[in-house]
């Protein structure tokens, strides 16, 4: 029995630690917050790791070698009394300095995650049912940009990012960046993020925020300062002009529907606040919200049936020919 | 004793059924509610067959009324009818409805504009967006309450829910009756 129940008891334990690693993981740190997270866990599950199998075999040996006596001790063994006497202080001590270095090195940690960096660099995050807004800032008004589901941070640099909920409670979260922090409904919250390498991370919403919580991921892409600088400048632009026929038509179309009332994509008409910022759509990794690859395909499936891809969004389905279908498709996907 | 001990099971199962959501109306269907019947003054008429197989789900379905309520904020109907207070726009509170309190009256408002700056919404909403728009307004100015209900304000309540029926207090024999104009069309 045992010999079947050790691998079949290590083949979860193995699973677990394989999920361990990748673009969402609070093991695989490259962040300065999650680091020190990190630190905090190993610390506090090595300790209590240690203090548990001294228990453990504290038990056993009590098991093993307990003595049956036929009638309680009447007289008192000074010996033993001294023993005993030993054992109880020495536990008492060591769960006091146990308890007191959890609580000291949770304080430090904390306190590291709550120092905002003295950084320039501000971003504004909103959580929505069920999806990200995110929005960067500039010198002046007109540098200021939004863009959605992604947020390009510069390697090295501590970026502030102003939450803000505005329907339900979420929480954003980029394990390999930073702890969790909530998005609450008229309560701005803040984070500090900081990469330490440049890659991909994904984030995902820690809060049960409705139906499609489970598809309410974002991408953290952290990049060298000066590939950082060039996304800005191009992100400042409004959208290009349609570059072939097709694609004027699906601008044309994505005017007279019901698109522009929600959407906007600037250079356009299209000024709608309450949908995504559609401006360059195209050159985003992925639409609605982590669900599907941005490709014109999934652009048309998206807009053909939002409801079946993602039911209880807020997108509703436009009716339309397929013509015009095809042709919003490629102007959203040229949106580059 | 064993009866009973059904009965009581019985009533508990009862409770379990729960309001179903529509989250995706079928085209033919949408386009076919989109069919409403007005009468030529442009106020009354009848809503196309559909809405009655489905039940009229956009008077009774709670979270229809609460997609209103988020359409009723997205497409700023705030900016001219206040929170049902009215403003630029005529006030829905006070249960005196220009082209009647009935849904196709509603939808026909909201889809095709209403003279004296009540623009449409053809163009910029779908006819699923309409009708629960149109619900959530008509629950605004309601003279009988509603068990369904839209969720709540994050924001200060300026008036009583929607679902108290605000404009029932009108018809009181009270001390200050109404004007005999006001009230429901008979």
């Amino acid at each position: 029995m045992t010999r079947v129940m050790k691998p079949a008891a290590l083949l979860p334990l193995a699973l677990m630690l394989a999920g361990c690693d990748g673009w969402q993981s609070a093991w695989d740190v490259h962040g300065e917050s999650a680091i020190s997270l990190k630190q905090l866990i190993i610390l506090i599950v090595a300790v209590c790791s240690v203090v548990w199998a001294l228990v453990m075999i504290a038990l056993i040996v009590a098991l093993l070698r307990r003595r049956v006596r036929a009638e309680p001790p009447v007289a008192v063994d000074a010996g033993t009394e001294r023993r005993m006497t030993i054992t109880v202080v020495m536990a008492v001590a060591a769960t006091v300095v146990i308890i007191t270095v959890f609580t000291v090195s949770s304080f430090f940690t904390t306190r590291a995650l709550s120092v905002a960096g003295g950084d320039d660099l501000t971003i504004k995050v909103r959580g929505l049912q069920w999806w990200w807004g995110v929005e960067y800032f500039g010198a002046s008004p007109e540098q200021r940009f939004e863009t959605a589901n992604e947020i390009h941070i510069p390697v090295g640099r501590n970026v502030r990012l102003q939450l803000e909920g505005l329907d339900v409670i979420h929480s954003f979260w980029v394990p390999s960046l930073a702890g969790k922090q909530d998005l609450i409904p008229g309560r701005p919250n803040e984070l500090t993020l900081r990469a330490e390498r440049a890659g991909v991370y994904r984030g995902q919403c820690a809060e049960f925020c409705g139906l499609q919580h489970a598809h309410m991921s974002f991408f953290v892409i952290a990049e060298d300062q000066a590939a950082f600088d060039q996304w800005v400048n191009a992100q400042r632009q409004g959208a290009a002009a349609p570059p072939d026929e097709e694609t004027a038509a699906g601008r044309q179309a994505f005017l007279s529907k019901p698109c522009a009332a929600c959407h906007t994509i600037r250079g356009t008409a299209a000024d709608g606040k309450t949908g995504p910022d559609l401006t360059h759509v195209g050159g985003r990794t992925m639409i609605a919200s982590g669900l599907l690859p941005t490709t014109r395909g999934s652009l048309a499936a998206w807009i053909a049936d939002p409801q079946t891809l993602k039911p209880g969004n807020n997108m509703p389905m436009v009716p339309m020919t397929p013509e015009e279908l095809r042709a919003i498709s490629a102007y959203l996907a040229s949106l580059k | 004793m064993r009866t009973l001990l059904v009965l009581l099971i019985a009533t508990a199962m009862a409770g379990c059924q729960r309001e179903q959501r529509e989250l995706r109306l079928d085209p033919p269907t949408a386009a076919a509610l989109d069919k409403i019947a007005l009468m030529p003054n442009g106020i009354s008429g009848a809503p196309p067959n559909v809405y009655f197989a489905l039940d009229k789900p956009y008077e009774s379905n709670a979270y229809n009324l609460s997609q209103g309520k988020r359409l009723y904020s997205w497409f700023a109907c705030k900016s001219c009818h206040g929170d049902g207070q009215g403003g630029i726009g005529p006030a829905f509170l006070d249960g005196w409805w220009y082209y009647g309190p009935e849904m196709v009256s509603i939808f026909a408002s909201i889809r095709d504009g209403r003279p004296h700056g009540m623009p449409a919404f053809r163009e910029k909403m779908t006819t699923e967006q309409i009708w629960q728009l149109a619900g959530y307004v008509q629950t605004i100015g309601a003279y009988r309450a509603k068990t369904a209900a839209p969720s709540r304000n994050d924001e200060k309540q300026t008036r009583p829910s929607e679902n108290r029926a605000p404009a029932a207090k009108l018809f009181d024999e009270g001390p200050t009756p109404v004007h005999p104009d006001q009230g429901p069309t008979p």
